[in-house]
């Protein structure tokens, strides 16, 4: 219960409006509460021979009645409810927030499915705490009292009596639906287990039908709809109970005023509209008592998802500006050096990269070549800093990058990563995604130079089409060169091509490298490549393996050099010979 | 474009779709009966109370009478146990119902996509069909279970009120009924209305999801470009769409519930007036009276339970259009009628003159034809895309060929039984698919054919037994979602031994490309040659020692076979295997 202490900021924040919700659940509790009485004394005041006039002022005063009761029952909804939504966004905000600053690690390590969990189902659970659990606490909290007063004021045993069930039915309420909940986990396992089934029997596809397995995959599916079958009617049994008992207990309370409240009457110790006042005020008691139950396993849910919340604020960020940045830092030229420089991604993991010493001057162009998992894209990824070097230094413009504060750096740095991540979002604003102002111009020259433009100009709604599930799918080249714009869009110091042509013809990757050039003039570029083509006019050209430099030069040093770039250029030359074969 | 259950507007009733969806309930028709029976009593004695009340009140304690109080105690007790009693059976029950036909609809809908062939599959995203099988099928449990019946429940239940209000007093119901309309148009309007503010709300709540879901897998660029600030500032504005949506639906049940009480409370007085002067002139009892407001609240449950239905049957209608549809399509690969028999397998394959197509034109197997005798290795090589794992899936038949003829010991297959075919080839692919299960239920698939000697035995022979012996609980370890505590290479040795295990005539073999560590790739390759022994192989081949140790290599090149012959005499030739050799194998020499 105490992570829910963690809700009292909010409160706080709102506390205006919640006190008006209170005061607003009292109003309308008294004036509710007034109905039975007027009931009471109009049933009453028929054996007193009376006129149709007052008749009619006790019905007049019962609509009036409910009339105040239901405007301020409304205003309760739209102060409390709607307070339980703003903290709701709050909540949400405040955990988006702190996600966001989260490193790339943390991402690494954990699945997006169980972050979009806490987003949803956990934030969801406290609202219920926040909104109708406080809501309905208090109703119930002040109506019972202002009922049980009255009842006891009319004719005390007779309250013993009727209020004996409906502790009952609190308790009945509590049970059932803390039972419920552990019975729906159950459900949505079990659904969970048929689900994976039936995508992997799918995805098995294959499999299945080289083995001749239909007949069991289909035997098993029934194995599990069995059991969801089972534990889907485990759950009936015990939800068939919910109505019977609620009306069972209140049917109960009524038939008691009944017979001892009709005993009492034929004793004249009480009235025919005191026992209609009575089987009233029971009918208002019935819901909050049903409540009560309910609220308290909402508690108990929201306690739980609080908890949760929590641990994911309390996740740190690794990669932040620190006390060592240096905020005169403003600008940066483009510089690259790396200084003895080893990387892993864990402790107990083995290093990625080993003693990596490297420079690459303003304005010059840098390749890396290497097999697959040889630490090409680790060695790019720790420049802009999405994670940082376990040992030595990397340094920008000569001072270490942990002192260049971390937008200025990744400001300057235009990434193009293996694989394009595109928003669904317009094809402006993600080619425009990095920029600080959307201009035209800006637009065009870039989508020119990644030779995307005569792409666009095919597209519905030109620059203004929407990629993704809602608008057009673009093809792997397509995306890689609307990432390759995006990049170049926020004129950066240092360019970074992480195998970002590898969906892209070598025919129109040339083209783009043509105008690459240009631009590419008076900045620093890193590019990771399987193609000799791409990377043969870079400045300088090394090749990692197994983590480490092993050759170092430029393209026709290289082939001289006889090693693994030379065979890789030798592959490729018989690549393209197999291609010409018809 | 995927379907989205948020965005369902449909109609809520179709003749076609609901007549096809009662066809289900047939084998429980009894039920049926049997509900609405239940049905028709339960809804009579919620209203027998009011009722029997008025007669506590008019005849008993008006008149001091201490026993008729007693007895009538005694009959509510009765008609409140039976009450409680007959609800929770007739709920148990409808809900089996309703269970039970899902039940059955789910293992049709699986059954019937198993059926389906390859060409189905690849043009049909898998989470659609898994949608299809279970969520789908799920949302028709409503209906089934609460929609059918229960709108007996919620009729019988105004027809019993109605019955006993005015088999008391009929002018007076008329005055307490006048407000019924006012609930009922009230109620449908809500119902509406929640329902357009729920969709708005469950829109925004999509996009809110997908914004999350999507910023997560990009994050990465949010960090690169330095966009935090801007991108927290749009989920702020999806954030905050999200909350007045909700807030919007609030104004909908904050005016419609304390309307409902005031409706109830206008009636209540309604019956005050109307009555008090019935009271008055005597034609009207207190008990009259008093049963009359407790009918009001009786009304209110069946007529919101009836207006829910509309949304369970709109629900229905969407997800029974897509499951018939799913049921409806019938890309079958067909048996023949009059299958061959087939039997004491030798293993002889000939392609002669194979087309085939994926799509109408783009040929990717274009005139094959060859031969492999029982017991030859044949190892297919060749460029990406040069057609070698179609190959493989014409010979089992998981696409049809457009001309030509596949024979297997000279018997055509298309006049065989897929499964008898299937049943002497054991396919290996490379991509490893590996279930939930157990290592065991792995390799065997759970064929009761199969003993647990057969598996040790085949995991020996391909050298998988001994990191099976390491695992905490061996055989009986069990392997996650895609076998992620598995190695690759762990992993591709048990795909060999579930091959071995089922001891086919004929193996295929997809060698996987992916690099592993020397000690395990010697490991395969020493699987792979106790694999090809003894059989007829067909082998896409990626290793170096495969290709020298099989009979024939038939070299692919864009769809058609350009050469064949053994490694020694190709490489003589200098053609396309002699390039082949160069870039994929020759590094493996070392080896």
């Amino acid at each position: 219960m105490k992570t829910l202490s963690e809700l009292n900021k909010y409160f706080i924040k709102y506390k205006n409006k919640l006190a008006l919700g209170i005061l607003f659940i009292i109003i309308s509790d008294v004036s509710q509460v007034i109905i039975p009485f007027f009931l009471k004394e109009a049933i009453d005041s028929f054996k007193e021979n009376i006129t149709i006039e007052s008749i009619v002022k006790y019905a007049l005063f019962i609509v009036v009645a409910a009339v105040i009761s239901g405007i301020f029952r409304f205003f309760i909804r739209e102060t409390i409810i709607v307070v339980s939504r703003e903290i709701e966004y709050d909540l949400r905000q405040d955990f988006w927030t702190h996600i966001q600053k989260l490193s790339y690690r943390f991402f690494q390590n954990t699945t997006t499915g169980n972050i979009m969990a806490h987003a949803t189902n956990d934030i969801a659970a406290v609202r219920m705490y926040v909104g109708p659990a406080v809501m309905y606490s208090v109703d119930t909290f002040i109506k019972s009292i202002i009922v049980i007063t009255i009842l006891i004021s009319i004719n005390p045993l007779l309250t013993f009596y009727t209020l004996i069930p409906l502790p009952f039915m609190s308790v009945a309420v509590y049970y059932i639906s803390k039972k419920l909940h552990k019975k729906f986990t159950k459900i949505q396992e079990r659904f969970s287990d048929l689900t994976t089934k039936a995508q992997e029997s799918f995805s098995g596809i294959r499999v299945v039908k080289s083995y001749v397995r239909e007949k069991r995959e289909i035997y098993e599916f029934t194995n599990l709809s069995d059991l969801y079958f089972t534990s889907m009617m485990d759950k009936v049994k015990l939800q068939a109970f919910f109505m019977p008992i609620i009306f069972f207990i209140t049917g109960l309370s009524v038939i008691v005023i009944i017979l001892f409240g009709g005993r009492m009457v034929i004793d004249k110790e009480l009235t025919i509209g005191e026992i209609a006042a009575f089987v009233a005020y029971i009918g208002m008691l019935t819901w909050p008592m049903i409540a009560f139950g309910w609220v308290m396993n909402l508690i108990q849910q929201a306690s739980a998802s609080m908890k949760r919340l929590k641990k994911m604020q309390s996740e740190k960020s690794e990669i932040s500006d620190t006390e060592i940045t240096d905020y005169s830092i403003n600008d940066i030229s483009g510089k690259i050096e790396f200084k003895n420089v080893s990387f892993k991604y864990k402790e107990d993991l083995p290093e990625v990269l080993s003693n990596i010493n490297l420079k690459v001057n303003n304005g010059e162009t840098l390749a890396i070549v290497g097999h697959t998992g040889v630490g090409k894209t680790s060695f790019v990824n720790l420049i802009p800093r999405l994670y940082d070097t376990v040992l030595g230094d990397i340094l920008i413009d000569d001072k270490p990058i942990k002192e260049i504060p971390l937008n200025i750096l990744r400001k300057n740095i235009g990434i193009v990563p293996q694989e394009a991540f595109l928003f669904s979002d317009t094809i402006e604003n993600n080619i425009l995604y990095g920029a600080d102002i959307k201009d035209d111009n800006l637009l065009k020259e870039v989508s020119k130079i990644s030779l995307l433009d005569k792409d666009v100009e095919s597209f519905p709604n030109k620059y203004n089409t929407i990629l993704g599930e809602r608008g057009i799918t673009l093809s792997g080249g397509q995306k890689q060169r609307t990432s390759l714009a995006r990049a170049l869009a926020i004129d950066p110091k240092i360019l970074i091509l992480d195998d970002s042509f590898s969906a892209i013809d070598t025919k129109t990757e040339e083209e783009i490298l043509i105008n690459l050039k240009a631009f590419m003039k008076n900045r620093t570029s890193i590019i990771i490549s399987h193609r000799i083509s791409t990377v043969k006019d870079s400045d300088k050209i090394i090749v990692l393996d197994d983590g480490k430099i092993t050759e170092e030069g430029t393209h026709d040093e290289l082939v001289a050099k006889k090693g693994i770039y030379a065979d890789i250029h030798f592959k490729q030359l018989l690549e393209d010979e197999l291609k010409q074969i018809n | 474009m995927i379907h989205n259950h948020d965005d369902i507007v449909g109609k809520a009733y179709d003749s076609t779709l609901m007549k096809r969806l009662l066809g289900y309930i047939k084998p429980y028709k009894k039920y049926v009966v049997l509900s609405i029976l239940l049905n028709l009593i339960v809804a009579g004695l919620g209203p027998l109370r009011p009722y029997l009340t008025k007669l506590a009140i008019d005849d008993n304690i008006e008149v001091g009478n201490y026993d008729g109080l007693l007895t009538i105690a005694v009959l509510l007790v009765i008609s409140l146990v039976l009450q409680s009693a007959i609800q929770y059976f007739l709920t148990y029950f409808t809900q089996y119902m309703g269970q039970k036909i899902i039940y059955d609809l789910r293992k049709k809908v699986f059954t019937h996509v198993h059926k389906l062939s390859l060409k189905y599959f690849d043009k049909t995203p898998i989470g659609r069909l898994v949608t299809n099988a279970t969520n789908d099928i799920e949302s028709l449990d409503q209906m089934f279970s609460s929609g059918i019946v229960m709108i007996f429940s919620d009729i019988f239940i105004i027809i019993w009120i109605l019955f006993f209000m005015f088999f008391m007093s009929w002018d007076l119901s008329l005055v307490t009924l006048s407000v019924l309309p006012f609930l009922i148009y009230g109620t449908f309007l809500f119902r509406k209305k929640v329902r357009e503010a729920y969709r708005r709300v469950r829109k925004h709540l999509s996009r809110l999801n997908s914004y999350m879901q999507e910023h997560v897998s990009g994050i990465s660029i949010v960090q690169i470009f330095s966009k935090e600030k801007e991108e927290e500032k749009r989920f702020s504005e999806i954030n905050n769409d999200h909350k007045k949506a909700n807030i919007d639906s609030i104004f909908y049940y904050a005016i419609f519930y304390p309307s409902v009480e005031l409706i109830s409370s206008v009636a209540v007085a309604l019956i005050i007036w109307y009555g008090g002067r019935g009271i008055l002139e005597g034609v009207v009892t207190t008990g009259d009276l008093i049963a009359f407001i407790l009918f009001t609240e009786m009304f209110f449950r069946p007529i919101r339970d009836l207006s829910e239905k509309y949304n369970i049957l709109q629900t229905a209608m969407a997800s029974s259009e897509r499951i018939f549809g799913l049921l409806d399509n019938n890309t079958f690969i067909e048996n023949p009628e009059n299958p061959e028999e087939l039997e004491n397998v030798k293993g002889g394959i000939e392609f002669k003159n194979v087309n085939f197509a994926y799509n109408e034109e783009n040929y990717v197997l274009k005139n094959i034809s060859f031969k492999i005798e029982p017991g030859e290795t044949v190892a297919i090589v060749g460029a990406t895309g040069a057609g070698k794992t179609t190959i493989i899936n014409t010979f089992t038949r998981f696409y049809d060929i457009n001309s030509g003829e596949i024979l297997l010991d000279g018997k055509n297959i298309r006049n065989l039984r897929k499964e008898d075919l299937r049943k002497y080839i054991s396919v290996v692919l490379q991509d490893v698919q590996l279930f939930s299960g157990t290592i065991k239920s792995n390799i065997d698939l759970n064929s009761s054919k199969i003993s647990q000697e057969q598996v040790i035995e085949a995991a020996k022979t391909v050298g998988a037994n001994s990191f099976i012996e390491n695992l905490p609980n061996k055989y009986d370890e069990i392997v996650k979602e895609k076998g992620a505590t598995l190695s690759v290479g762990q992993k591709q040795l048990i795909s060999f031994a579930r091959a071995l295990a089922y001891n086919p005539k004929i193996l295929i073999l997809d060698e996987a490309t992916s690099s592993i560590d020397t000690e395990t790739e010697m490991l395969i390759q020493k699987a792979i040659e106790k694999l090809l022994v003894g059989r007829t192989s067909i082998v896409i081949a990626h290793r170096l020692s495969t290709i020298q140790n099989a009979d024939k290599i038939i070299v692919m090149h864009k769809g058609e076979i350009r050469e064949i012959g053994n490694h020694q005499q190709l490489l003589a030739k200098k053609g396309i295997y002699y390039k082949l050799y160069q870039l994929q194998y020759k590094d493996q020499e070392v080896a």
